[in-house]
């Protein structure tokens, strides 16, 4: 597991992406002590671990129930399987994954989510790194009001194009499109995600030194290859970070694949756990693992490439 | 092992055929003469980029015609937005959004710059921030799962059971259709039930300003802490009047994503709030509830417009905020 | 080999702000231009445009005798070393001196055995597989040098290549840049604000004022023969002192100029080299002298008040008062001091004995004296202008 904050040495080694972030971080190493000793932290510390606690008492509770055979869950409290704690069965997994929603085994709504987040992430990435690119780099008309449109875009609530976007995407002219079902779904995320997508990595590609593109220029460059060799190399932080909050985005949601998806054939496992909780609410061993399982993918992506995530939250947001 | 291959087949054909389109077209473009060539390329970096925009910029142009019309798609003039004003459940609805912007922007904050101050250079912090961090990746479909067992009147609530160990007897509460706050039922004050439902989002974005707030903090030089204590400033005194305001920015940066995040949500009033039911819905909720459970899509537009009107400030004064951030380093 | 010319160049921004009014330059086959002045006076915007980072708004510019102003960076073979050298921080030092082979489909071999030769000369061939991040300043500054050289270009663009180095460094890497440029005989043009350097590298500097060439010329003229006040003030550290005087007389006994109530007489070679005062007789001048044009082998006398003496080794730094106010050119005009006192800085032998306080009389090398006139700034020289 990596550190959110990387105030060590040891954690700034294991960072590679770039060389320049190396030295950003190493110049800040003799700030961040002096800074605490200045604030202090003291008695603090019982607060900081206090609130630690409670943030992780509600989701250990649903990892000890969903190892706590069905009668137990419905019966008592999860905290007392600290009293009788041999009693774990691996029961509710097991049958929650061949479980049936619409017609459908829970197993499928896993690989469904799968085929939905990875592209779901991948493509308005794409797209938007090379908007981004353009709107930093090259010159043609109207390029800034261009930038200053997408940034009000971002203002644009999901909710209000759900309605028209799904007029749209069912009219005759798309119906001839092989978009149905899952593309579909991929297609309203891309397009949700466009605007917050633009912004941050043209904040970012667009901060890259403007010497090093004129140098690549003067080098004999084409567009095409100072993104693909000097631009998109150099961005690897951002668009981790962004692939990353993207990813998670489509993973957890909801709202979009039920609007977008059809049938139970294309849903997330977000829907069937919805449709769990509706149809079998006191179904709780099914309900726990259920949900574990649609954790399990978000929290080993968190776990493993925190450090990019945290990188991409603080894209323009702190000073330095 | 099957599924496997399908959905990455499924997934590496899609990207394939994109990098394919968008190469062709870039070969294309390089063939044309100047000064065609160069225009075709930029058309070629940025055209994709526009054509999903306008998946956005069509749909909200549309959605405000939308809302002019009411449930059989007929003129209904601004018939929709008098109704939203005039309707006293709706008063709930517009003072439940504003208390959800207040109240969980305000204490996701407060706890980000308190852990985020006593955290800095603790023993553990990495592992502290960590666990705070963690409901981030969690989706609200599952926090909804996670906080049931929280929440729940029977044996297996927390909540209840905690209260249950409270000397005499206790009556076990239905936390979530309690509408009443300290016994109070108004249309300008949230119930007990909107109140936990927010602990459940603050659960999920004080991570997020803990992470944020405490690298900013890391970002304060030293030297400006030191000359505060020896122009006398004690602890407290250096970080309230000397640390906070140095990463004002930053707080802006992260009150103001908040609050973004918190007007648009809607899944978890779904879940725990039963679609709204008990006086818990908001304005998301409400668009939702009115486009689709109620199939009256003219008023579930006019609140998105609405819900547009409230966020739009808030975006510019953010973008500015950063700007700003970004031009003074 | 190649030759750069510019013709009437112009940068105008569509604000209507002129940052090049029309510039007439000419870079002969295998010299080295140094393009000077002080910050904001358009020499980067220059280099930019022959470099095409930047649009021409009018004239010509011409690489070997052909017009260049609608091809882009690409099409027009120079190399460019940037200010903060621009590597590319993803690729290797290697990676980054052969990227413009590459992408010029050069044969790998020729590739491999060019970018030996170039490390090999800059010393960088232990640090060939480094990435510039773990590169010390001057390393980083020899890989920039290197991308350059190894293109064989028609021409060098330079932009304050030497300002992120430390002093001592920069003085090293100075000679070594001059040295490496004439034993390649490639054009050059390189853009500095640090008057040292453009001496010491230039075979001509031109000096910029607000995108107008002040004086183009070799070093030794420069510092000998300005044109102007500007260029006189600009060029040699420190700089030269300019005061407010008058021409009293003049005829066949000599010159005699009036300078802080002090009469100074001019004859024989000194009178002829400023021969043009004639016409200025009964009105004021500015009168500049060097500060090691006072205190040396001279013929005429000043006397000065010390103020504060300076010891610096090679020399000893005297500022000193004297009653006339002082006359500069700034970025936009020839301002005059108010006041009837300004200081003046001589240049002495360090080992002559001399205290603050003192009122002493040091002699003037009326040779080394210049004249201006004090509304234009042209310097005033043999015949009347």
């Amino acid at each position: 597991m990596t550190d959110i904050s990387a105030p060590l040495p040891h954690a700034v080694t294991a960072d590679s992406s770039t060389d320049s972030s190396k030295d950003k971080v190493k110049d800040e190493t003799p700030l961040m002590t002096k800074v605490a000793k200045a604030t202090g932290s003291g008695p603090g510390k019982y607060i900081v671990w206090l609130i630690a606690a409670l943030w992780t008492v509600p989701t250990m509770g649903l990892l000890i129930s969903s190892f706590r055979p069905e009668d137990d869950i419905k019966t008592s409290g999860w905290w007392t399987w600290f009293g009788e704690p041999g009693n774990v069965t691996f029961d509710n997994y097991s049958s929650v994954l061949s479980d049936k929603v619409g017609g459908q085994p829970f197993s499928s709504f896993f690989w469904n989510t799968v085929r939905i987040a990875v592209p779901g992430a991948i493509i308005p990435i794409a797209v938007a790194s090379f908007a981004a690119y353009a709107l930093s780099w090259m010159h043609f008309k109207g390029r800034d009001a261009l930038s200053v449109f997408i940034v009000a875009l971002m203002v644009v609530p999901l909710q209000m194009c759900l309605i028209p976007l799904l007029r749209l995407f069912s009219s005759d002219a798309f119906e001839k499109l092989p978009l149905e079902g899952i593309p579909s779904i991929w297609l309203a995320h891309a397009i949700f995600g466009m605007p917050i997508a633009i912004f941050l990595l043209k904040n970012f590609i667009g901060s890259l030194p403007s010497e090093v593109i004129e140098a690549a220029r003067v080098d004999g460059a084409s567009h095409m290859t100072i993104f693909l060799k000097i631009v998109m190399p150099l961005s690897v932080p951002a668009i981790a970070s962004l692939a990353i909050f993207q990813f998670l985005w489509v993973w957890n949601d909801l709202l979009v694949a039920k609007v977008f998806g059809g049938g139970a054939r294309n849903q997330p496992m977000t829907y069937a756990l919805v449709d769990m909780v509706g149809n079998k609410g006191n179904e709780w061993q099914l309900l726990t693992a259920g949900a574990f399982i649609t954790m399990i993918v978000p929290l080993i992506v968190f776990l493993s490439l925190q450090r990019f995530f945290v990188r991409g939250l603080l894209a323009g947001s702190v000073k330095g | 092992m099957g599924d496997i291959f399908s959905s990455l087949g499924l997934v590496v054909v899609g990207i394939a055929i994109f990098v394919a389109v968008l190469g062709a077209l870039y070969w294309l473009a390089s063939q044309l003469p100047e000064p065609w060539r160069e225009r075709a390329r930029t058309a070629v970096f940025i055209g994709p980029g526009i054509i999903l925009l306008l998946g956005l910029v069509i749909p909200a142009l549309l959605n405000f015609r939308y809302s002019f019309l009411d449930r059989d798609d007929e003129w209904y003039g601004f018939g929709n937005y008098r109704d939203i004003f005039t309707n006293d459940n709706n008063i709930k609805v517009l003072a439940n959004t504003l208390w959800w912007g207040i109240l969980v922007t305000g204490v996701s904050t407060i706890i980000g710059i308190t852990i985020a101050r006593f955290a800095d250079r603790m023993r553990g912090e990495p592992i502290a921030k960590a666990l705070i961090f963690l409901p981030t990746a969690i989706s609200m479909v599952g926090a909804g799962i996670i906080w049931n067992f929280v929440y729940s009147p029977k044996e297996y609530g927390l909540l209840n059971s905690m209260l249950r160990l409270l000397p005499g007897e206790q009556e076990t509460k239905f936390f979530l259709q309690d509408p009443k706050l300290f016994g109070i039922q108004s249309n300008y004050v949230p119930g007990l039930n909107t109140v936990l439902i927010m602990v459940v989002i603050i659960w999920i974005q004080a991570g997020f300003a803990t992470v944020v707030i405490s690298a900013a903090l890391k970002g304060v030089p030293d030297d400006l802490v030191e000359a505060a204590k020896i122009d006398g400033a004690t602890d407290r005194q250096a970080f309230y009047k000397v640390v906070l305001p140095y990463i004002k920015g930053t707080i802006i940066t992260v009150a103001t994503t908040v609050v973004i995040a918190v007007l648009k949500i809607f899944d978890i009033i779904q879940t725990m709030g039963k679609g709204g039911s008990f006086g818990t819905s908001t304005m998301a909720n409400e668009m939702y509830e009115q486009a689709f459970p109620q199939d009256n899509e003219g008023l579930g537009a006019a609140w998105a417009v609405l819900l547009f009107v409230a966020v739009a400030p808030i975006v510019f004064v953010n973008a500015r905020n950063q700007r700003a951030m970004r031009e003074g380093r | 080999m190649s030759t750069l010319t510019m013709k009437n160049l112009q940068k105008k921004y569509p604000n209507g702000y002129e940052a090049v009014p029309g510039l007439d330059l000419h870079v002969d086959d295998g010299e080295f231009l140094v393009l000077v002045g002080p910050s904001g006076c358009g020499k980067s915007t220059v280099l930019r445009m022959v470099a095409g980072l930047e649009d021409i708004s009018g004239g010509e510019l011409l690489i070997d005798d052909v017009v260049v102003n609608d091809r882009g960076p690409q099409q027009r073979d120079i190399a460019m070393v940037f200010q903060s050298y621009a590597l590319y921080p993803n690729m290797t030092v290697e990676g980054n001196i052969a990227f413009a082979m590459k992408l010029r489909k050069t044969d790998k071999d020729v590739i491999k055995a060019k970018v030996a030769e170039v490390a090999e000369l800059l010393e960088l061939t232990a640090v060939l597989d480094r990435k510039p991040g773990q590169l010390s300043g001057g390393q980083r500054q020899r890989v920039a040098m290197g991308r350059a050289i190894v293109r064989e270009p028609k021409l060098f663009l330079m932009d304050e290549p030497l300002s992120n180095l430390d002093a001592k460094l920069r003085v090293q890497t100075r000679a070594e840049i001059a040295k490496l440029q004439r034993r390649l005989g490639v054009t050059t043009m390189y853009v500095t604000h640090d008057q040292v350097e453009a001496m010491t590298m230039g075979d001509r500097v031109a000096v910029l004022r607000r995108g107008i060439l002040m004086q183009c010329a070799s070093p030794a003229q420069l510092y000998e023969a300005p044109d102007n006040l500007f260029v006189a003030q600009f060029i040699g550290s420190p700089s030269m002192n300019v005061l407010r005087g008058k021409v009293s007389s003049a005829g066949d006994a000599g010159i005699a100029l009036e300078l802080a109530g002090q009469t100074i007489t001019l004859t024989g070679a000194s009178a002829q080299r400023l021969a043009g005062l004639a016409a200025y007789v009964g009105q004021e001048i500015a009168i500049g002298m060097r500060p090691e044009a006072i205190g040396g082998d001279g013929t005429a006398s000043i006397d000065i008040d010390v103020d504060l003496v300076e010891m610096l080794g090679s020399e000893k730094l005297v500022h000193a008062t004297m009653g006339a106010p002082s006359v500069r050119s700034t970025d936009t005009a020839i301002e005059t001091s108010s006041g009837n006192e300004s200081t003046v800085v001589a240049s002495l032998d360090p080992r002559r004995e001399i205290r603050v306080g003192e009122r002493v009389t040091l002699t003037l090398d009326t040779l080394r004296l210049h004249a201006f006139d004090l509304s234009t700034g042209a310097a005033i020289g043999r015949a009347s202008s």
